[in-house]
């Protein structure tokens, strides 16, 4: 088991209801390794009953790095959600919990 | 178009409204630019100046317009550096004529200051009656009082006002990479239809649009991303190429970093599909984008391209929302948790009971316990607790029992409550729709300032 924190850093944004997150791996072996292991269903599978479709991934090797759609988890976004952090800024580092 | 030349050097200003101003005046100052740009206009803050407006015909620019233009004009002005923002919010005429009132104290000579109008649709959407994404009804058909109607206006809208010789360019809804795509089409001379460099100047600038956040801000971790000085964060600048590639750099001594890692997380910042992200100006292409470290803190890049624009523009519609109160308290030490969750539920049925709030409408967190996270990794025994309770309604009145049912928890809650703090504030509901280009015509109003 390897935490994701170990491999990657991460930054998210917001566009309404979807988190977009990004994951950038500290080397090509790292990308590698997340490109076999850190798929939609797994990042899906992390942020749970948030996650109301289908998670899009874009890999983008020569960053590298990746770009994961979450829609649904904003849930009304930081216009539309009385959530402290509307934004999900803070979300982004819930991925680097991520055991693999 | 100006003189040719072989690079041009755009600043990143402000990366948002409330952005810091000291790293822009050291850009203005010793940075040697020919633009400093300030992005200054959220989703929401172009609605709220519009409220604004509608209570005063002289507000609805951005509230820190005339400290930023004091601090950058008298270097700006001297350097021979043009302004662009988007700073003029609802209002970019009143915005301009403070401006030049600003320039005519403080600026090294005579300045043109130009407001660019047009995206205020307001009208437009009401006889277009489109449909609203978020609700999938027609505009029409909503009930709640609409105050602003703003379209994303692109590069287009700035060119005539460069062309005019302004030294100041105000905008409102301009799109915030079309801000740095202006000048660059303006002064190298690209066609609007030369989608594939309007593509990779839209990355220099979607890259350039949240200024720190390229140089080591919403970067920096202690353990594993160090970045050094952030108390004194240099704001970024490119060197742009006729062909849209560019070196990004910072000033020396400035804080902060710049590497292709900060770099690499700016480019996916907010891009949910770097194949196609979309502006008036182009449908961008990031996917082929490399960054290389040419230097310590320069970092090229190239590879960005890009295809037709697309044919509507987004329109963001700020309704009238009803109030939203908030009350928060604190609980620490021994059953933290117990007791704030105790304190929520007093506070829950105080709400509904005495005040008649409805339920659905109440919404309570526990920070520290995993709010942030959404419950998604909550703690069960944290050693301090903060109960945040929040509700929407129609009048100020009731909004405001919110936070004054979370402080009279002071006397009539759970133990050791303490830190109770209250806020009620009016809701702009923020929704989007789509318009078809040619309904909105943009213009351009020039004030000259002699000195």
């Amino acid at each position: 088991m390897t935490a994701l924190d170990l491999l990657a850093d991460v930054r998210t944004g917001d566009k309404g209801s979807t988190l977009i997150l990004a994951v950038f791996p500290r080397d090509d072996e790292s990308f590698r390794y997340l490109l076999h292991r850190l798929t939609g269903a797994v990042v899906a599978a992390h942020f749970g009953d948030l996650v109301t479709g289908d998670v899009r991934r874009t890999a983008l090797p020569q960053l590298p790095g990746f770009v994961f759609e979450l829609p649904g988890v904003l849930g009304g976004g930081v216009t539309g959600s009385p959530t402290l952090d509307g934004h999900g800024k803070t979300l982004s580092y819930h991925l680097l919990s991520l055991d693999l | 178009m100006s003189t040719a030349r072989s690079t041009l050097r755009l600043g990143a200003g402000a990366g948002f409204s409330g952005d810091r101003i000291d790293p822009a005046r050291d850009l203005a100052e010793r940075g040697e630019l020919d633009y400093l740009i300030f992005e200054c206009l959220g989703e929401r803050t172009v609605a709220t100046g519009q409220a604004r407006r509608l209570i005063d015909s002289n507000a609805g620019f951005d509230p820190l317009l005339d400290k930023r233009m004091r601090a950058v004009l008298p270097h700006t002005t001297a350097n021979g550096t043009t302004v662009v923002t988007n700073a003029g919010a609802a209002n970019p005429v009143a915005a301009a004529e403070l401006v030049a009132r600003t320039a005519a104290e403080v600026a090294a000579g005579p300045v043109r200051v130009a407001a660019v109008t047009g995206d205020d649709v307001l009208e437009q959407v009401r006889r277009h009656n489109p449909v609203v994404w978020e609700t999938g009804r027609h505009l029409s058909e909503h009930a709640e009082e609409l105050v602003s109607a703003n379209a994303y206006i692109g590069a287009g809208a700035v060119i005539p006002a460069l062309e005019l010789g302004a030294n100041v360019v105000i905008t409102g809804r301009l799109a915030d990479p079309s801000l740095y795509l202006a000048p660059l089409a303006f002064e190298f001379g690209w066609q609007a239809s030369d989608y594939a460099t309007l593509g990779a100047g839209t990355a220099v600038g979607h890259l350039l649009e949240c200024a720190g956040q390229l140089t080591g801000g919403y970067y920096a971790d202690p353990v594993t991303k160090p970045v050094p000085n952030l108390a004194y964060l240099g704001f970024p600048f490119a060197d742009v190429r006729a062909d849209g590639s560019a070196v990004f750099g910072k000033l020396d001594g400035s804080g902060g970093t710049l590497t292709t890692r900060t770099c690499a997380e700016q480019l996916l910042y907010e891009v949910g599909d770097p194949v196609a992200y979309l502006t008036p100006d182009v449908t961008a292409d990031f996917t082929g984008v490399s960054f290389s470290q040419v230097a310590t803190d320069r970092v090229a890049v190239e590879g960005a391209t890009g295809g037709i624009r697309p044919d509507e523009l987004k329109v963001t519609l700020g309704f009238r929302g009803g109030w939203l109160g908030e009350g928060q308290i604190s609980y620490a030490g021994p059953r933290a948790l117990q007791r704030a969750e105790l304190a929520g539920d007093i506070v829950r049925q105080r709400l509904r009971e005495v005040h008649g709030l409805a339920a659905e409408n109440i919404f309570v967190e526990f920070i520290g316990a995993g709010a942030a996270f959404r419950g998604l990794d909550a703690r069960s025994d944290p050693h301090e607790v903060r109960l945040r309770v929040t509700a929407q309604a129609a009048s100020f009145d009731a909004a405001d029992a919110v936070g004054w049912e979370v402080e009279a928890l002071y006397t009539n809650g759970p133990a050791a409550g303490g830190g109770a703090r209250r806020s009620t504030t009016e809701v702009l509901s923020i929704r989007s729709c789509l318009i078809p280009r040619h309904l909105v015509p943009t213009d351009v109003h020039l004030l000259e300032v002699t000195k």
